[in-house]
């Protein structure tokens, strides 16, 4: 039995998600093949070795120039006929891909999972539901087990012995149907958007306590004078159109997992905490001692933002100065 | 002019605490509000703004117990025209019994001279977090399907997405219609009722349709609450006199410049 992985990857090889997903798919203790659809980056295929993948199947040519999810879900249905299981991060993309190959392949779908065991001929998987408040035991039977696996349900970690992985290319027969849904142009974002975010080593979350679209100076300072760190923000903040949606964290914005997550005016919500609960360390500045945030922080500061904040900036530049 | 169909689910508007029900399979309820997700409550939007701008007529539809009639009154108190409700037990579905539901009352609609251009969906469900009612529900009717965007219009009978692309930009979709778009919020900003529209909305009738296939489920064996970690918060102080605790701990963790 062996276990595909649909990877995406950027310019750097594979993305965090889809080494968590290789990193999950060992864990099955099957093999693990990977699948890359179009271009990849240089040393991509060492870097699916060290993560265990065996064999990597790799659909290239012109259908894949430019995405379309339906063009992705024909190269992995044209390479899921030995794989018991087939998974994707649970990434838009990866949703998406595994959903449209669930529907070529008629077959269930378990989306965010972050466990799973064989279970006889089926696979037992645990999934968040709920914006992650709750979990739900789901079975999948049939030939083949399709799911997404949930960010940050493992921690993405090479292989004990790295494979050297033997490279098929795929030949995907890609109708015009499934081409009328490519992208027909991208723009750049800004450049500072979600990427720099995800990568921080520090984020200083802000939620409603800040108050009004002016009261995220002395925030904006913190992450200045820190190293490599970011503004991430509430979902009240960005739905009251104080911080743009990029510097969302939750469920519905970005997931981050930085060293040092600093809550500042945040309650805590589930959704917002699936965000960012894999930080290494978190530290509250809350009004409410009994905030769910503060209860589940490693540190917290009781009190106004406004005063306690100021108060840390001018310390830190005391400090850098002396 | 372009007829849209949205389809929304309600769903309990979680807060704080949540419980389940005895026999451990769905949340209990009983005593919360109920709601759609914010996917959804943009898809709403954004199929009211596609009906006025191109003069058609935007319908809302969702599969559930007659409490969902709720969730329908307030789309059409924002500016839907018709609603229906294709009555089962939400919980009991799987996605793929959901999108044949609705595929079937599409088809129907369409032999009775009814067309919807455009289907818009939530990306995935608040609850159940899915993510494939709408791709399913376009294979069902063999239309093309973009999913996630956060805008979508139509220009010169072509529909034109447009949603977050993984480096951070933006990417565009252009799709001939029929078609099925599902959408993720942050796009556009949900409008507010207006009291005339609660007013109308009251007054539209619901039309009702059942399902004429058997539910095969979505193998969801249980639900469980993650156990609550006790709390090993360390207070570092109070008020600003606790910055130079703080400060400290910048240093340990070594995130100073
Ligand atoms: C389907 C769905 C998806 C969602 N996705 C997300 C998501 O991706 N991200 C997200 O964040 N939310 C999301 N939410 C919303 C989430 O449920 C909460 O509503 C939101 O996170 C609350 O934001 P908040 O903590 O800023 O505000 P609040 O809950 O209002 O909390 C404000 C906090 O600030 C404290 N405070 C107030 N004044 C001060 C002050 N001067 N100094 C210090 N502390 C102060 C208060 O004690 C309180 O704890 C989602 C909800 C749903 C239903
Ligand atoms: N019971 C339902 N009634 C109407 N629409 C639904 C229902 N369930 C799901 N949907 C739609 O399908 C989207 C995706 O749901 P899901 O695939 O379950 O995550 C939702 O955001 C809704 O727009």
């Amino acid at each position: 039995m062996t276990t595909l992985v649909l990877v995406e990857t950027d310019e750097s090889g594979a993305v965090e998600v889809s080494r968590e997903t290789l990193t999950f798919a060992r864990g099955l203790g099957d093999e693990v093949h990977a699948i890359v659809v179009g271009d990849g980056p240089a040393g991509l295929v060492e870097q699916l070795g060290a993560y265990g993948a065996t064999v990597v199947l790799h659909a290239d040519g012109d259908a894949f120039t430019a995405y379309s999810a339906a063009a992705w879900a024909a190269a992995v249905v044209s390479a899921a006929g030995d794989h018991s299981v087939v998974m994707a991060a649970g990434t838009p993309r990866g949703m998406e891909v595994v959903a449209h190959v669930a529907c070529r392949l008629d077959a269930t779908m378990a989306a965010n999972v972050v466990s799973a065991e064989r279970d006889g001929d089926g696979l037992l998987v645990a999934r968040q539901v709920l914006g992650g408040s709750a979990m739900e035991d789901m079975r999948l039977d049939g030939s083949v087990a399709l799911l997404t696996v949930a960010g940050h349900a493992v921690e993405a970690k090479p292989a004990d012995a790295a494979a050297t992985p033997e490279v098929r290319p795929l030949d995907v027969a890609v109708s015009d149907a499934d081409l009328r849904t490519r992208v027909v142009r991208t723009e750049a974002g800004e450049p500072d958007e979600s990427g720099q975010l995800t990568s921080a080593r520090v984020v200083v979350g802000a939620g409603r306590g800040a108050g009004s679209a002016d009261g995220f100076k002395d925030l904006l300072e913190l992450t200045d004078l820190l190293d490599n760190a970011s503004l991430g923000v509430s979902r009240v903040v960005t739905s009251l159109g104080w911080r743009p949606h990029h510097e969302q964290v939750g469920q519905t914005g970005s997931r981050v997992s930085p060293d040092l997550y600093v809550a500042c005016g945040i309650s805590g919500a589930i959704q917002h905490w699936t965000g960012m609960s894999s930080s290494k360390t978190i530290l509250a500045i809350n009004t409410d001692p009994d905030a769910p945030m503060v209860t589940k922080a490693h540190y917290a500061v009781i009190g106004d933002l406004h005063e306690i904040v100021p108060a840390i900036n001018e310390e830190l530049r005391r400090r850098a100065n002396g | 002019m372009t007829n849209v169909l949205v389809c929304i689910k309600r769903v309990p508007d979680l807060g704080g605490e949540i419980s389940l029900t005895a026999d451990g399979r769905s949340v209990d309820d009983s005593g919360l509000g109920h709601t759609i997700s914010a996917h959804e409550e943009a898809a709403v939007e954004l199929a009211i703004t596609v009906a006025k701008d191109t003069g058609g007529e935007a319908t809302v539809l969702t599969l559930g117990s007659d409490d969902a009639v709720e969730q329908l009154r307030n789309a059409l108190a924002l500016g839907c025209t018709a609603a229906i409700r294709i009555d089962a037990d939400a919980s009991a579905q799987g996605p793929a019994d959901v999108a044949r539901a609705i595929a079937d009352v599409v088809r129907e609609r369409e032999a009775g001279g009814t067309t919807y251009d455009l289907v818009l969906l939530g990306s995935d469900a608040s609850d159940t977090g899915d993510f494939q009612v709408g791709i399913r529900l376009a294979y069902a009717l063999d239309r093309p399907v973009v999913t996630a965007v956060s805008t979508v219009s139509v220009q010169d009978g072509t529909v034109v997405a447009r949603g977050a692309a993984p480096d951070g930009g933006s990417e565009v979709y252009e799709l001939p219609m029929p078609a099925v778009v599902t959408v993720m919020e942050g796009g556009v900003e949900p409008r507010y009722p207006s009291i005339p529209g609660r007013m109308k909305a009251k007054k539209v009738a619901i039309e009702e349709a059942a399902p004429g296939f058997g539910a095969a489920g979505s193998g969801r064996l249980r639900l469980r609450l993650p156990e609550p970690a006790p709390s090993q918060v360390t207070i570092l102080g109070e008020g600003p006199q606790a910055a130079a605790a703080v400060v400290d701990l910048f240093e340990k963790l070594g995130v100073t410049r």
